[in-house]
């Protein structure tokens, strides 16, 4: 079993089930790696190669509001940004509008660090953006959310867990200098912009970390 | 001990690839995502990566030979790249993919064959040095299992005991 980085107290007696997440990504490559940093961080996965399939698999397509099959639960849904026909950011709208899954946290994962479309993807309600590719840190982080959600009810997304995963990155032995600067402090790392001011105070009182 | 240098050629030919940036700290997460429930997970990642490329390599000659190249589809492509390398820490090909991006925002259709070149190049350095890599990991592995056959060990530990 992987180490449990201490610090992050993911509460013992929270739930005898793993939480399952719901993974999407058109990219083959992307899919089996987010797979398995998932499942060895302890969470069921269902990995889809499209927002039209995730959509789907939720029981949101066709509008039926048949959408909460008996035993479907879905603890958080990751998905890529840049997908042909829907994107991550289109998927996570109609995630937001939906009735049965909009208290589901939500993360956008995509290679490029674009400021607006942070913005975008969190003023729409997305729990956290990460920028590709993702690493087991990432993943430790997101169970956070996960466990936190249930026991808090909302609040206390703070920064500080994250920042102490950060801490707690594993180092690797013999790589060469870390690559670009986008991918480790993923992202709150982003100095706050003027539009993203009036945005839900929830998620911007912790857009003012260094 | 012939195992133990089998395996110091492994550690020493991993270290010269990413000291010569072929590999990439990412490469490193997906060695730390495998154990013995999953023994295979990084040739099995990589080969995944082998396909995708070379299907999208091919895409892109294709596309790049067309009369009037659509600098969108061929764009479109080399993100698919870069982002398939980045995951798996295949440094070089990623690097070049990104230049081969700019010229296609330019779009220079001279600049981008060139680009091409170059990520084939790249593309196809780091198959074969994964290969290697892969070839010598094994031997060093089935070398292990001989020698603690041999001298009566259990080998359950070893990660080739699936």
């Amino acid at each position: 079993m992987p180490d449990e980085i201490g610090g992050f107290d993911l509460s013992p007696g929270h739930s005898e089930e793993e939480a399952h997440v719901l993974a999407v990504d058109d990219s083959l490559v992307d899919r089996k790696v987010i797979e398995r940093l998932l499942k060895i961080s302890s969470c069921k996965v269902t990995a889809v190669d499209s927002g039209r399939r995730a959509l789907q698999f939720l029981g949101l397509d066709e509008e039926k509001n048949s959408a909460a099959l008996d035993g479907l639960k879905v603890d958080l849904i990751i998905t890529d940004y840049c997908m042909p026909g829907m994107t991550g950011y289109e998927l996570l709208k109609k995630i937001k509008e939906s009735s049965t899954f909009r208290e589901t946290p939500v993360v956008i994962m995509s290679s490029e660090n674009i400021l607006t479309r942070i913005d975008r993807c969190l003023e729409e309600g997305a729990e956290d953006f990460i920028v590709k590719p993702v690493k087991l840190s990432d993943v430790k982080r997101l169970k956070d959310y996960m466990t936190r959600e249930d026991r808090d009810g909302n609040e206390g997304r703070g920064i500080n867990k994250r920042k102490l995963g950060e801490a707690c990155d594993v180092s690797p032995s013999f790589s060469s200098s870390p690559p670009s600067i986008s991918s480790s402090s993923s992202s709150w790392s982003a100095p706050s912009s003027p539009t993203s001011l009036d945005s839900p105070t929830r998620r911007l009182k912790t857009s003012t970390c260094d | 001990m012939e195992v133990v240098q089998m395996q110091r050629r492994f550690v020493e030919y991993a270290a010269s690839l990413f000291r010569e940036g072929f590999l990439d700290g990412q490469f490193t997460q997906l060695q730390q995502l495998q154990d013995e429930s999953n023994p295979d997970f990084v040739v099995e990642v990589v080969s995944l990566f082998f396909e995708d490329s070379e299907k999208l390599l091919n895409d892109l000659s294709r596309a790049l030979d067309q009369q009037n190249v659509d600098f969108k589809r061929v764009d479109s492509h080399v993100h698919q790249l870069k982002g398939s390398s980045s995951s798996i820490g295949a440094q070089r090909v990623k690097n070049a993919c990104i230049a081969f991006r700019n010229y296609c925002e330019e779009q220079n259709t001279d600049a981008c064959l060139s680009c091409l070149q170059q990520v084939k190049q790249e593309y196809s350095l780091v198959k074969s040095k994964l290969e290697t890599l892969f070839r010598v990991s094994a031997r060093s592995l089935l070398l292990k299992d001989k020698t603690n056959l041999e001298s009566g060990f259990q080998t359950s530990f070893s990660k080739s005991d699936c």
